[in-house]
């Protein structure tokens, strides 16, 4: 009879993990005084699936953990008492041991079990709490016994059992179609559903009638019933007529066995009919009369039993999601395969340039088509890898949650932008720069509430966490209201610390100090930040993913920390340029124009041409030929071509031969047997098999600002 | 000591304890290299050359979709006319998990060496870095020189990898 559960585990993990999530979410950012009904319903109900499948499972310290929880926030949504900062306090606390609890059942170490013991007692006090408010049991909306916890626990023997159920949905309930999608999804999850009859949109008789396959109890069915049927108007028996012939002798050990739950069940659904009677009498007449005996719920065929709850729990979970789960080395394969591929494409276009467009108009036919294919089929891949950067946002709400209340700080957290999607590599990598960020808003950028309010601002602060696309980047950006970066301390810790800190630095230098190893100004070291270890490793980290951090503050209105990612680690847009013989790439992302110049445009420094003027702004110029040690090039810059490049801000002109073409490259490693050149930020194959190298434009941009600072 | 940098032994053969070389040419002297270092053997492709690196790395060629640095012996070593023609070949060596090319101006034979038909060479001043160079042995009437070809394309003169000083 038994069957094997394992395999059904990864679903659980994954739903679980996603119910967890979902808690947390709506813990964190509910509103005590006012919490929204739907919420606190969905939090309700996110514990409530845990705890059903988790006991399903087998896995009963989750169970256990969540069956406290659940009759806590069952009497909260019920209104009987108030939600208080202490309940979601220890709920956010109960979800975390679960995580630890999911995580050991994953197989990734054994949870302590003394946590899940002391939550369990604290979330029992609260639920005995202070005021004499009813205890579970006597839920007001029940008429009928409530199924004990003995019941739900019942759920882990294992028999598929076939209900039928009628009820009245709710009147708010019935008149939105969403709400019950819901509830037949809800159903869903516990087993088959079929709808026997469902009320016509402005009848009268708002009875539904379900037949639902379930290896749950009725208790449970009733359980998510009551959230959405109309009080005591929950029907559940089993279904008649089901037992096959022999049923009797084969699961005659059953009868010994009495079923609490299916016996009450079966009453009320006596008391259910004949209150109803006045109003359906007709219609359900012989439902009284044919109720059918008591029956176990094993009243399913032997053949039938072992397959059925398999197809459940796999429509449910293919009905929920239509995701499937790949290892991360599949996908970077298929990448890799297919750079190679878009390689291979470029290769035969430029052997089939020569080719008589005449006499090969099918194989030019067959080449173009091959082409779009290649770059749908990458842009369709690298897709896969993409991820909205929300998977790294959603923690932040529970940081500063925990973080501010430590800290006895007031703070806003605001979220923009969370669906721009970014390399999961990055994602990734990501996660602890911005936390440290955060963090560091929090505990150094946002004043305490005095403070603010002697400041004249409001009393609680806000972080700001955008992210979006910016020419080929994704900026994120960790913004706060608060005391802004304070120049003269800075300039002070600077010099304490030995670095080189003149007073002519600009302010933009002066905030790059505090990205320093061993810098901190914080007054009071904190268990949240202020040891001086970190922002050397935030701007490490995000260096070493090809980006760069910038910061902006203004004393007393806020610091801004920004950060420019490029989109991805693989593929980049590129122009390629000729010099003399060689090939190289630029980043088109920090192309800005390019142009031929007049003599008229160039100016000397020093008697050697450096610069040209352009729009009234004047240009350092870097001579690649000259850069690169390229012999046979052009030399005279009117002939040549200026690719104007801007990185953040400051601009260039690379003097190059001439534009070749602007296409999308696969960058490749030079590290992998080679080094890092100076100059250059990687390679990439070109269409003809050889390797071109891609330049470095933030380095040369800088080096462009040094050559005319010397000049100057 | 001398042979500290052949670290991985051929298996026993039949004539006692030797070890199989891959020999070349360079100008007029014949090199002999630990065969299990080696890749493959293929001609000269253009080269995308280096800025500013040192004249003896040529630069890097696509091997396959991987970028693999091609350094010229000839060059390194200052022996032979550098040259490149339809008969120049290329060795691509594993050193540990990376891939190197070496130019040089032919490639001649694979010979198994019993360890006692390499003699020391311990006063030898040359290009070569004395270090890298093990030893000479002896095949009838030729002689190689020996080389630990994974030391010295690891050694800081090459250029070839990551140094702490490198920005």
């Amino acid at each position: 009879m038994s069957i094997d559960m394992s395999q059904f585990y990864q679903v659980f993990f994954d739903e679980a993990a996603e119910h967890l999530g979902q808690i947390e979410n709506l813990l964190v950012s509910i509103d005590l005084r006012h919490p929204d009904e739907e919420e606190l319903n969905a939090v309700f109900r996110a514990a409530h699936s845990i705890k059903g499948s988790a006991a399903t499972f087998g896995f009963s310290d989750m169970a256990d953990i969540t069956h406290v929880m659940e009759s806590l926030l069952d009497e909260v949504r019920k209104g009987a008492r108030p939600l208080t900062a202490d309940m979601v306090d220890a709920c956010l606390a109960a979800g975390d041991i679960l995580n630890a609890q999911l995580a050991g059942h994953r197989g990734e170490g054994a949870a302590d079990p003394a946590p899940a013991v002391a939550i369990i007692a604290r979330l029992a006090l609260l639920l005995k709490g202070d005021d004499s408010s009813a205890p579970v049991a006597e839920r007001p909306a029940a008429s009928t016994p409530l199924v004990t916890p003995a019941a739900s626990s019942s759920a882990s023997v294992l028999q598929a059992g076939v209900f039928d159920v009628r009820f009245v949905p709710e009147p708010h309930v019935a008149s939105q179609p969403e709400l019950l999608d819901n509830m037949l999804d809800e159903l869903g999850r516990l087993g088959g559903v079929e709808i026997v009859s469902r009320p016509a949109v402005d009848s009268d008789d708002p009875q539904w009638w379900l037949k639902i396959t379930s290896m749950m109890p009725a208790g449970t069915l009733r359980d998510v019933l009551d959230f959405m049927a109309e009080p005591g108007s929950v029907d559940i028996s089993p279904a008649g007529g089901e037992p096959p012939a022999g049923e009797d002798t084969a699961y005659g050990f059953f009868a010994p066995l009495p079923d609490p739950a299916a016996g009450t069940v079966v009453e009320a659904a006596r008391d259910t009919v004949v209150e109803d009677e006045g109003v359906e009498g007709e219609a359900y007449g012989f439902f009284t009369d044919s109720l059918p005996p008591v029956e176990p719920r094993a009243a399913v065929s032997p053949e039938v039993a072992p397959t059925a709850p398999a197809d459940v729990l796999m429509s449910a979970k293919g009905g929920a999601d239509t995701s499937i789960r790949v290892g991360v080395e599949k996908v970077d394969l298929m990448i890799n395969l297919v750079g190679e591929l878009v390689i291979t494409q470029a290769m035969l276009m430029a052997s089939a340039e020569g080719i008589d467009p005449l006499l090969h108009e099918r194989l030019l036919a067959g080449i173009n088509q091959l082409q779009r294919n290649t770059r749908d089929l990458q842009e369709t891949v690298m897709s896969v890898r993409m991820l909205p950067i929300s998977t790294v946002f959603s923690r932040f709400p529970r940081v500063v949650r925990d973080l501010s209340r430590k800290l006895g700080k007031q703070v806003e957290l605001k979220l923009l932008g969370e669906h721009t999607e970014l390399d999961k590599g990055l994602v990734e990598r990501l996660a602890d720069p911005l936390t440290h960020l955060v963090r560091n808003s929090l505990d150094h950028g946002i004043e305490t509430p005095e403070k603010r309010r002697v400041a004249g601002k409001l009393e609680t602060g806000t972080i700001t966490l955008s992210a979006s696309h910016q020419s080929g980047n994704i900026v994120i950006e960790v913004g706060d209201d608060g005391a802004g970066l304070d120049r003269a301390r800075i300039l002070a810790k600077a010099r304490e610390n030995g670095l080189q800190a003149p007073d002519s630095l600009s302010d933009d230098e002066v905030w790059m100090l505090i990205f320093e190893a061993g810098f901190s100004t914080a007054e009071v070291v904190t268990e949240v930040s202020g040891r001086g270890v970190g922002m050397d490793v935030v701007r490490r980290n995000i260096s070493a993913m090809g980006g760069r951090v910038d910061v902006q503050s203004i004393y007393g209105v806020g610091t801004r920390f920004t950060v420019r990612l490029p989109l991805t680690l693989a593929i980049v847009d590129g122009m390629s340029v000729r010099v003399g013989g060689e090939t190289y790439i630029l980043p088109l992302g920090h192309v800005a124009e390019s142009l031929q110049v007049t003599a008229d445009m160039i100016h000397s420094l020093s008697g050697v041409p450096r610069l040209i003027r352009l729009r009234g702004r004047y240009v350092p110029v870097i001579e690649l030929y000259r850069e690169f040690g390229v012999v046979d090039s052009c030399v005279d810059w009117t002939r040549g071509i200026m690719v104007v490049i801007d990185v953040d801000g400051s601009q260039a002109a690379l003097f190059v031969d001439e534009l070749i073409g602007q296409h999308q490259v696969v960058i490749k490693s030079l590290e992998a047997n080679f080094r890092r050149i100076k100059g250059f930020s990687g390679a990439t194959i070109l269409g003809d098999g050889r390797v071109a190298m891609i330049l470095d434009l933030p380095a040369l941009a800088s080096r462009a600002r040094r050559l005319q600072s010397v000049a100057a | 000591m001398q042979y500290a940098g052949m670290a991985q032994r051929g298996p026993h053969d039949e004539d006692g304890f030797s070890q199989a070389f891959l020999s070349f040419i360079l100008g007029d002297e014949e090199y002999a290299i630990d065969i299990l270092k080696v890749q493959e053997i293929r001609g000269y492709d253009p080269v995308t050359a280096i800025a500013n690196a040192p004249k003896f790395i040529k630069g890097v060629i696509n091997l396959r979709g991987t970028i693999v640095p091609i350094v010229d012996l000839r060059i390194k070593f200052g022996v032979g006319r550098v040259e490149y023609t339809a008969f120049t070949v290329v060795i691509i060596l594993n050193i540990g998990p990376r891939v190197v090319g070496i130019v040089v101006d032919s490639v001649s034979d694979v010979v198994s060496l019993p360890v006692d038909a390499i003699h020391p060479a311990s006063d030898f001043s040359s290009q070569i870095g004395v270090g890298f160079l093990t030893g000479l042995g002896t095949v009838g009437e030729r002689m190689l020189i020996m080389l630990d070809i994974e030391s010295m394309m690891h050694s800081r003169e090459m250029a070839l990898l990551d140094t702490d000083d490198a920005d």
